[in-house]
C-alpha cells in the first residue's frame, strides 16, 4: 500500500539555512559568512551576565522543574513588558498592560496572530489583511499565513533608489488600506534593511493609523542591540502607546541576551483597561494550551532573574551595549574602508542604517560573485550581518566589495 | 470600533477621557472570557479552599519520597556540567533540534535496530512538551494526509482523554474529532469489545490517537493480545496510529514493554506518528522535552515530509529550546549514565506500585464496597478509581479532596505534604473518604462523629 506521504512536495528551502549550509561546505581559507547572526568565526557571545544567572540557577535547590504557568514565568511577563513599555509606563501603572511568554519572537508573533484571527475585526475574520513590509523577515508572511490569515500584503518600505524608507509609499499604503487592517510594524532596527522611520515619521505613521483605525502589531527583537540604549531602541512603541492605541508587541530576547537557544519571547498586551486585557489574556491561554501548553523555564528565568536584579540589570545593559558598539565600529570601519578603495557608489547607507542588518545595495548578479568569487557569503537581497564583521576579515570584505561592485553592474 | 483620542498627546487614562466625554470602545470589546481549562480550575479552587486538611490529587507530575518533584543528583550534576561547559555555543538550533536527542529519543522508542531505523524511512523532530509534538502531527495531518484537498479528519480519541486534545487538533483546523469508547465504568478497565465497535464504525483512513502505556487519564491500558487484535483492525481498516507515549518506562519500568504496541506497528510496516514526553522521566517539566517520531512506508517520502515538518515548526516556535534536551541526549549516549537513569524510572515504577497497593489495602480493610484491584492493575501516573460525578464532587465538596471529575487521579499525590504543614501521608485519610464516598448512606452519619483513626 502507498504512503499517505507519497505525493508530499519538497518545501523549498528556506533561505538563509541554506546559505549557511553552503558556506559550511565551502572550504575556502579566507571564507566569510555574513548571512546570518554567526559565522564560525564569530561565535555568539555568551554575555557575562547571563553566565553569571546560569550558574546562579544551578545552584539554587529552591528552584523546582516544574511546569510553568500556562501563560509564562509571571517575573519575566511583567519585566519584560516593562522593558519594552518603560519602569513608569502610565499604562502598565494603569494595570491595562498584561503578557504571554512565549517561545521566542516567532512564538510571540504566532500567538498574537492567532488571537487575531480568531477574534479580531470580528469572529474568525481570516479575511482582515495583514501587512507586513517589504521586504520583511521571511518569517512573517508564513507566521500570519498559518495562523490562517487568507490577505497577506505588503507595504512600501525600502527605496531601493534612494537606499532608504519609501516614505510616501508607506503613507500611502496606509491611507489605503481597508480600516482595521493588521499592520506588522518593527520596532527597531528593521530586518532586513537596518532603516527604521525617524521620530517625526513615525508620528506621521501613528497618526494615519489612528484616524484610520488600522491595527498596531509591534515586532521587537532589537531593543538595545540597535542603538544600545533599551529605552532608544523602544521610542517607537512607547510612543504608540502614549498615543492611546491598544496594541500588541512580539518581543525577543534571543539577540539582546545572546539566549537564541533557549528561545524566549514576551507577547506584551496593551489593552484599553483591565478588563478587555483579562478577556484577552484568557483566549490567548487557551491558544498556548494547544500550542505548547507551557513555556520552557531556563531561558526564562535567565531573563526574569536579570531583569529583575538591579545590579544585574544594570550589568546587563552594559553588555548589550558592548554588543552594540561593536556592530557601530563595524559599520564605521566597513564604510570608512570602502571610501578609502575607492569603491564606486555612495556608502553612507551602512551607517544610516542601524541594528545587526545592512541592506548593501548589492543586486543579485553582485552577490552571486561575491559568493562564488570571494566566498563571502551575504543573501539575495544584498542584505549583510554586521556581526559577521571581525578584525580580522573586514579588509578582505571590504575589498570582495570593491571589486565586485567595480566589475559587476 | 473606536481607539482613545488624546488630543494632548498624554496617555489615554480611561477617566481622563471618559471626563472630555469621549466614547471608549476597546478593539477587544467583543472578546468573551475563555472558559476555565478544567486542571487550571481545579487547582484554583484548590487554592481558595481555606480548609486545612485540603489534598490535592489531580496533580501531573511524578513526586520524589518527600512527595515532591525533584530531579536525580545524575541529572543534576549534569545539568551543572551543561552550565559551565566552555565548548557549548548558545547557537540557534536547528528545527528539528538537538540530532543527538532526536537519535536517542527515536532509538528508545522503536529500538535501535528497528527496520524502519536501518530503511532510513523515520523522522524525528524534538518538540516542546507532548504538546507541541501533537501539534506539530496534526499541522502534518492537516496539510498532507490528503493531498488533494485540505484533510479535516476524523482522528478518533478515547474517552476519556487528556482534556486538552481536543482542543490541539482543532487549534491544528482539524474539527472533526471523535471519541471511541475506552474506559468501562462496570469492570473498571478498557472496554476492549466496545472500543472496538466503535472502531469497526470508523470512516477508513480516520487518524486513532493510541496511548501506548499508561494511559492518561485512567492509568488503563490493552493488553498485548488486544493490540494485536486492534492492529489487524487498523491495517484492515486503513487507520492511521497516532500514539502517545507520555512516560515512556514509568508504566511497566520497562522501556521495551512500554513502547511495545509503537513497535508491533512498525514491524507491521505501519505507517504511525508518535509523541512523546521526557517530562515525567527526566523530571524536567518546565524544561518540555517533547518529541515527534514518524514513520514513513518508503524512505523515499522522508526528505518531503521533513521539509514540510520545518516549513510548520518555523511558523509554531521556530526552533525548540535546548537545555532540557541536551540533559536527556547526554543521559541516552552514555551507556553509564543511561544503565543509572532506568535504575532511577524502576525505582519511581516500585514507588508508584506501592502507593497504589497501600491504597487498594486500606480500602480493603475498611470493607469499602466494590473491588478496588483496578489500582493496581493500571500503571503509570494515574490511576481511575471509577468513582462517579456525584462522588468526586462530594470529596470535592465535602472533604475538601481534589480528584479530576472523572474520577483519576494521580496517586502519588497522596504523599504530597499539604501545603505550610508538616509532612503528612494522606493514605489512610484519603481511603477513608473515598469509601465513605461511595457509601452516601454511611457518609451521612459519619459527617457528624469524629474520624476513626486508623
Amino acid at each position: 500500500i502507498m504512503s499517505i506521504f507519497a505525493e508530499v512536495p519538497q518545501a523549498p528551502p528556506v533561505a538563509v539555512f541554506k546559505l549557511t549550509a553552503d558556506f559550511r561546505e565551502d572550504t575556502h581559507a579566507q571564507k566569510v559568512n555574513l548571512g546570518t547572526y554567526r559565522t564560525d568565526d564569530c561565535l555568539p557571545w555568551v554575555l557575562p551576565v547571563v553566565k553569571k544567572v546560569e550558574q546562579m540557577i544551578v545552584e539554587d535547590n529552591s528552584l523546582n522543574h516544574e511546569y510553568l504557568p500556562i501563560l509564562g514565568l509571571p517575573e519575566l511577563r511583567s519585566a519584560a513588558s516593562k522593558v519594552a513599555l518603560g519602569d513608569d509606563s502610565p499604562a502598565i501603572k494603569d494595570g491595562r498592560v498584561g503578557a504571554v511568554q512565549a517561545l521566542g519572537g516567532t512564538g510571540a508573533l504566532r500567538i498574537g496572530a492567532e488571537f487575531l484571527r480568531r477574534w479580531y475585526n470580528g469572529t474568525n475574520n481570516t479575511a482582515t489583511p495583514v501587512y507586513v513590509s517589504a521586504p520583511t523577515w521571511e518569517n512573517h508572511n508564513a507566521v500570519f499565513s498559518d495562523a490562517g490569515f487568507k490577505d497577506i500584503r505588503p507595504y512600501h518600505y525600502w527605496d531601493g533608489e534612494k537606499k532608504g524608507l519609501d516614505v510616501t509609499g508607506i503613507m500611502d499604503d496606509l491611507e489605503n488600506a481597508p480600516e482595521h487592517s493588521i499592520f506588522v510594524l518593527h520596532a527597531c532596527a528593521h530586518n532586513p534593511t537596518g532603516t527604521d522611520p525617524t521620530p517625526d515619521e513615525w508620528k506621521m505613521i501613528s497618526e494615519v493609523m489612528k484616524r484610520r483605525k488600522l491595527f498596531v502589531f509591534f515586532d521587537s527583537a532589537y531593543q538595545g542591540f540597535a542603538s544600545g540604549s533599551l529605552d532608544k531602541d523602544a521610542w517607537a512603541i512607547r510612543y504608540f502607546v502614549s498615543e492611546g492605541f491598544e496594541l500588541l508587541c512580539a518581543q525577543s530576547f534571543s539577540k539582546n541576551f545572546g539566549l537564541y537557544n533557549e528561545r524566549v519571547g514576551n507577547l506584551t498586551v496593551v489593552a484599553q483597561d483591565k478588563d478587555n486585557l483579562a478577556r484577552v489574556l484568557s483566549q490567548m491561554e487557551k491558544i498556548v494550551r494547544t500550542t505548547w501548553s507551557n513555556p520552557p523555564s531556563q531561558g526564562a528565568r535567565i531573563v526574569a532573574i536579570t531583569l529583575n536584579n538591579p545590579d544585574l540589570f544594570i550589568e546587563w545593559k552594559g553588555n548589550v551595549k558592548t554588543m552594540a558598539d561593536r556592530v557601530l565600529l563595524m559599520r564605521d570601519q566597513l564604510k570608512a574602508k570602502l571610501i578609502a578603495l575607492g569603491t564606486p557608489g555612495t556608502w553612507d547607507h551602512i551607517t544610516q542604517q542601524i541594528g545587526m542588518f545592512s541592506f548593501t545595495g548589492l543586486n543579485p548578479k553582485q552577490v552571486q560573485y561575491m559568493i562564488k568569487e570571494k566566498h563571502v557569503y551575504l543573501m539575495a537581497s544584498g542584505r549583510i550581518n554586521m556581526c559577521g564583521l571581525t578584525s580580522k576579515n573586514i579588509d578582505y570584505v571590504a575589498e570582495s566589495i570593491h571589486e565586485t561592485v567595480s566589475k559587476v553592474q | 470600533m473606536r481607539q482613545t483620542c488624546n488630543s494632548d498627546g498624554g496617555v489615554g487614562s480611561t477617566e481622563n477621557v471618559q471626563a472630555r466625554g469621549i466614547t471608549l470602545l476597546s478593539i477587544f470589546v467583543d472578546t468573551p472570557t475563555a472558559e476555565p481549562n478544567p486542571e487550571t480550575k481545579l487547582l484554583a479552587d484548590f487554592k481558595t479552599d481555606t480548609h486545612l486538611r485540603k489534598v490535592y490529587l489531580a496533580g501531573r507530575e511524578y513526586l520524589n519520597k518527600e512527595g515532591q518533584t525533584s530531579v536525580s543528583p545524575l541529572i543534576g550534576k549534569i545539568m551543572q556540567q551543561i552550565c559551565t561547559d566552555p565548548t557549548l555555543c548558545p547557537e540557534y538550533p536547528s528545527s528539528f533540534g538537538l540530532p543527538e536527542f532526536t537519535r536517542r529519543a527515536t532509538e528508545l522508542v522503536l529500538g535501535r535496530d528497528c527496520h524502519a531505523i536501518v530503511e532510513n524511512r523515520v523522522l524525528g523532530v524534538q518538540t516542546v512538551g507532548c504538546t507541541g509534538a501533537v501539534r506539530l502531527g496534526a499541522e502534518l495531518l492537516k496539510h498532507w494526509y490528503n493531498v488533494s484537498g485540505v484533510w479535516c479528519g476524523p482522528v478518533y480519541l478515547s474517552s476519556p482523554c487528556d482534556d486538552s486534545l481536543a482542543g490541539i487538533f482543532e487549534a491544528a483546523g482539524i474539527q472533526d474529532v471523535r471519541r471511541y469508547r475506552y474506559w468501562d465504568t462496570e469492570q473498571r478497565g478498557v472496554g476492549v469489545q466496545k472500543m472496538m465497535e466503535d472502531l469497526e464504525m470508523a470512516p477508513e483512513q480516520s487518524v486513532i490517537v493510541l496511548s501506548a502505556s499508561a494511559h492518561c487519564p485512567t492509568g488503563s491500558d490493552l493488553s498485548q493480545k488486544h493490540w494485536r487484535l486492534l492492529t489487524q483492525l487498523m491495517v484492515r481498516c486503513r487507520f492511521f496510529p497516532f500514539f502517545l507515549l507520555p512516560a515512556q518506562g514509568l508504566c511497566h519500568g520497562d522501556f521495551q514493554q512500554d513502547a511495545w504496541p509503537v513497535r508491533l506497528c512498525a514491524s507491521l510496516g505501519m505507517e504511525l506518528l508518535c509523541a512523546q514526553s521526557f517530562s515525567h522521566s527526566f523530571g524536567l517539566y518546565g524544561e518540555r522535552v517533547g518529541h515527534l517520531l514518524c514513520v514513513l512506508k518508503q524512505s523515499s517520502t522522508l526528505l518531503a515530509v521533513q521539509s514540510q515538518a520545518e516549513k510548520q515548526v518555523r511558523a509554531l516556535w521556530s526552533r525548540p529550546s535546548v537545555r532540557g534536551a541536551r540533559v536527556v541526549a547526554t543521559v541516552l549516549s552514555n551507556p553509564a549514565h543511561h544503565v543509572e537513569w532506568q535504575e532511577g524510572v524502576k525505582s519511581m515504577v516500585e514507588r508508584g506500585i506501592l502507593v497504589r497497593e497501600r491504597l487498594r489495602e486500606k480500602l480493603r480493610l475498611l470493607g469499602c464496597p466494590g473491588s478496588w484491584d483496578h489500582l493496581i492493575q493500571q500503571g503509570g501516573l494515574y490511576c481511575c478509581t471509577g468513582l462517579n460525578v456525584q462522588q468526586v464532587e462530594f470529596l470535592e465538596k465535602r472533604r475538601h479532596i481534589y480528584l479530576h471529575p472523572n474520577g483519576c487521579l494521580n496517586p502519588q499525590f497522596c504523599l504530597a505534604a499539604p501545603p505550610g504543614s508538616l509532612q503528612r501521608r494522606h493514605t489512610p485519610k484519603l481511603a477513608v473518604w473515598l469509601c465513605l464516598s461511595t457509601h452516601r448512606i454511611i457518609r451521612v452519619s459519619c459527617l457528624r462523629s469524629p474520624l476513626p483513626s486508623l
